[in-house]
């Protein structure tokens, strides 16, 4: 009993009280594309994106390739692209994603009333990860711990499909993983909606070259959330959900 | 300084080259002769196939045997005589289609470059028969957030006769991936191979890169990024124990391991900018950097994880219904850990002394690193193995960091790749070991990329630790082993 007590003290209050405000110092998180123009015929940037996420003069950044590397940063003889700690950087559809000097933050998500209406009280998540390698698996099951402890807003994790009102997916999605996302998606009641989590789900990531895919499940439904990262931090999807069930 | 995990080079042309059967009795008899089976792949070079097997002494030197083998003709298997063997046969099987005559089950670890997921579907469980046995399936998609798998249970009653595990489902092709493009600029997918050993991979995939550009050992890179793998090691760890607590419903346990996990992956974020260590290691390069006020924080979230730990660790090993629920439940003994070629914790939880950090070399010549081990090889003996390794590795860090002034990056620059050669580099992640071999061919390009997690050798161990357990602790045997599928599945 004293020892119980003795880690209760210690444990103390872990909670973030304001989710939506929290910036994560020292995360790599949303970039900003300085205004300055390129050098004549500078690619650096370009040449070593892994991902061909960015295009140079003027520079422009597909926030749903990025896996935040931070190469293009240190590559850039300008200095003109600097990773900020904000996550705030969730869209709800793919030009959203898209930031340059001009449209510097990504298009914020607009509430769905339909969602609102019947899921702004209480909404059950599924997940389904179809090669994804365990970072956005894990960052989705850190927003159930103490810290960012989403049940506040009765949000919560599903362990069956047929209770899910949302599929989040992760991963670039394997070929032997599209039958079983299909399946999980067909077996969740409607109305239910989608949402990508990290540059694999969102764009192929890392894999968008490799032979092993099969993402014709993204061509006939579209995610009403799109969740950048590699892989994403709690907090992005945290913000981008709140706002697209219109939670205060 | 030396590098801090075993890593050697070869010139492709003086290696011997075995043809058919001898390239099998050399491994063999280096078996018998008491090394260990770290990794064995093949590569197909028009109707020949050829083989490399990479062995271990007991003081850590490497050893490579490599074949000439007839696709067709192939060699007799080594897994009857050597079960350690038998995850290397198939993978070899699979990838280049050797024959590899009297191997029990040439079963595809993942259904490569098969697109059709009915591959996966159809795939033939092994069976038992009996009025009395009854099957259960579990998977490929899990009842939580988690990866991918198929198990499909034979029971009798409530018991687990048998379970065979079918992975593949996450199968992404990245050894083809790494062999695209220039080998140096694959840091970013290393990092992804397993996502929760970032820094395990990515260590073992800069070393090898370095020394085949012929960078030596840099005292600056290996300190820097030794300290991002234990903190990598006592993040996971304490994942690993949250979890664990979570399955057997202690709550305090869960929680309170669960939080301290955040303060060790934030502290990574500090230093690097992600959770995950992403970005931390790059070849010829140690990003993470503190000036002293940074490393101020740092030493404080080690201390405070120091000081919570031990006081959720005492309620833990001092309850009841923990021990009744772990202790004797998902047993491997030590004779079957050698035999199957068991790696890291769970190796270790059988009383294997077997730990990549223990000879001593570089960074772990400096401040050395224990072997922690248990004996009784159950659920008990895997969680103390992680609780007494989050002790160790948070000790190791404060003795590193002791005196530091300020932790800097390091920048080595990184020449062409030398042709013709063959590197095997190691680290010992959190699950155990990494593997990473690579060879140039005559213009300096890779032609082949092995990579190998620790779960490939491991996910078999799981499956003979649940026979005759009770099926309900299933949950808890997995959690204990806490193998990866993308690492496995690649
Ligand atoms: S940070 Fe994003 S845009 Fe920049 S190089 Fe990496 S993936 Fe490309
Ligand atoms: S987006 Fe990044 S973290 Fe997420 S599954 Fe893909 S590789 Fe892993």
């Amino acid at each position: 009993m004293l020892k119980a007590l003795r880690v209760l003290r210690s444990q103390g209050d872990q909670f973030i009280g304001d989710l939506r405000g929290a910036v994560p110092t020292g995360h790599r998180g949303r970039p900003v594309i300085g205004a300055a123009p390129c050098p004549d015929g500078c690619e650096a940037c370009v040449r070593v994106c892994p991902t061909a996420a960015i295009t140079a003069d003027p520079v422009r950044i597909d926030l749903a390739r990025c896996v935040f590397c931070n190469e293009c940063a240190l590559a850039c003889p300008e200095e003109k692209i600097v990773f900020t700690p904000e996550p705030r950087m969730s869209a709800d559809r793919p030009e959203g994603l898209v930031v340059t000097a001009d449209r510097p933050t990504p298009t914020p998500v607009a509430t769905s009333e339909a969602l609102r209406r019947m899921f702004g009280r209480s909404l059950k998540l599924r997940q389904v990860s179809a090669g994804g390698c365990n970072g956005c698996e894990l960052e989705l099951n850190a927003l159930a711990n103490v810290n960012f402890d989403l049940q506040r807003y009765g949000i919560e994790w599903v362990a069956s499909p047929r209770h899910a009102d949302g599929l989040v997916l992760t991963g670039p999605i394997s070929s032997h993983m599209a039958e079983a996302l299909q399946l999980s998606w067909d077996a969740m009641p409607e109305p239910r909606f989608l949402v990508s989590f990290g540059a694999c789900a969102l764009s192929g990531g890392l894999y968008a070259d490799s032979a092993e895919l099969d993402r014709s499940f993204l061509s006939r439904f579209s995610p009403s959330l799109l969740v950048p990262g590699c892989p994403p931090h709690p907090l992005t999807f945290v913000q981008g959900i709140l706002d697209l069930l219109g939670i205060r | 300084m030396k590098r801090s995990f075993p890593l050697r080079r070869w010139a492709v042309s003086e290696l011997e080259e075995r043809r058919g059967e001898r390239w099998a009795e050399r491994v063999g008899a280096l078996l018998d002769e008491g090394l260990r089976v770290v990794t064995a792949f093949a590569r197909s070079e028009g109707t020949d196939v050829i083989a490399t097997a990479l062995l271990q002494s007991g003081d850590g030197e490497l050893e490579l045997v490599r074949g000439r083998l007839d696709r067709a003709h192939g060699y007799h298997s080594l897994t009857p005589t050597h079960p350690a063997m038998h995850c290397f046969e198939r993978e070899m099987h699979e990838q280049t289609g050797l024959r590899i005559g009297a191997h029990p089950w040439l079963k595809p670890l993942r259904y490569e470059g098969i697109a059709a997921s009915s591959a996966m579907g159809a795939h033939p469980f092994y069976k038992i028969q009996g009025k009395e046995v009854h099957e259960v399936q579990v998977g490929p998609v899990h009842a939580g957030v988690i990866e991918p798998g198929a198990f499909r249970f034979m029971c009798l009653g409530e018991r687990v006769h048998h379970l065979e595990i079918q992975l593949g489902y996450q199968h992404r092709g990245v050894e083809a991936l790494l062999l695209k493009g220039d080998a140096r600029s694959k840091a970013q997918l290393v990092e992804t191979i397993a996502g929760d050993s970032s820094i395990a991979h990515g260590l073992a995939y800069a070393s090898a890169i370095e020394a085949l550009s012929g960078l030596d050992a840099d005292p600056g890179l290996e300190r820097g990024r030794a300290i991002g793998l234990e903190l990598e090691r006592v993040a996971m760890h304490l994942a690993g124990l949250s979890g664990l607590a979570g399955d057997v419903g202690f709550l305090q346990g869960a929680t309170t391991w669960g939080r301290l996990r955040t303060t060790a992956i934030n502290t990574s974020m500090r230093l690097c900018g992600s959770r995950f260590g992403r970005g931390w290691i790059r070849p010829g390069e140690s990003r993470a950097s503190a000036d002293g006020a940074l490393l101020e924080v740092v030493r404080s979230n080690l201390a405070l994880m120091v000081r919570d730990t031990a006081t959720v660790n005492d309620l833990f090993l001092s309850s009841a219904t923990v021990r009744h629920r772990f202790q004797r439940a998902g047993t491997l003994t030590h004779a079957q850990a050698l035999d199957i070629g068991l790696v890291g914790l769970p190796a270790r939880a059988c009383g294997v002394e077997l730990d990549q950090r223990a000879y001593g070399l570089g960074v772990y010549g400096e401040h050395p690193m224990e072997r922690t081990t248990e004996a009784s090889g159950d659920c008990w003996a895997r969680a103390l193995v992680r609780i007494r390794e989050i002790d160790r590795s948070l000790s190791w860090l404060a003795r590193i960091l002791e005196g530091m002034s300020s932790l800097d990056a390091v920048r080595r620059p990184v020449g062409e790749l030398a042709a013709g050669q063959l590197v095997a580099s190691l680290s010992e992640g959190w699950r155990g070991e990494v593997v990473h071999c690579l060879e140039t061919g005559a213009d300096g390009r890779l032609v082949h990329y092995k990579v190998q997690d620790p779960s490939l050798r491991n996910w078999f161990g799981l499956a003979l630790a649940v026979r005759e357990n009770d099926i309900s602790d299933f949950p808890i045997c997995n959690k204990s082993f806490d193998l990866s599928y993308c690492g496995h599945d690649l």
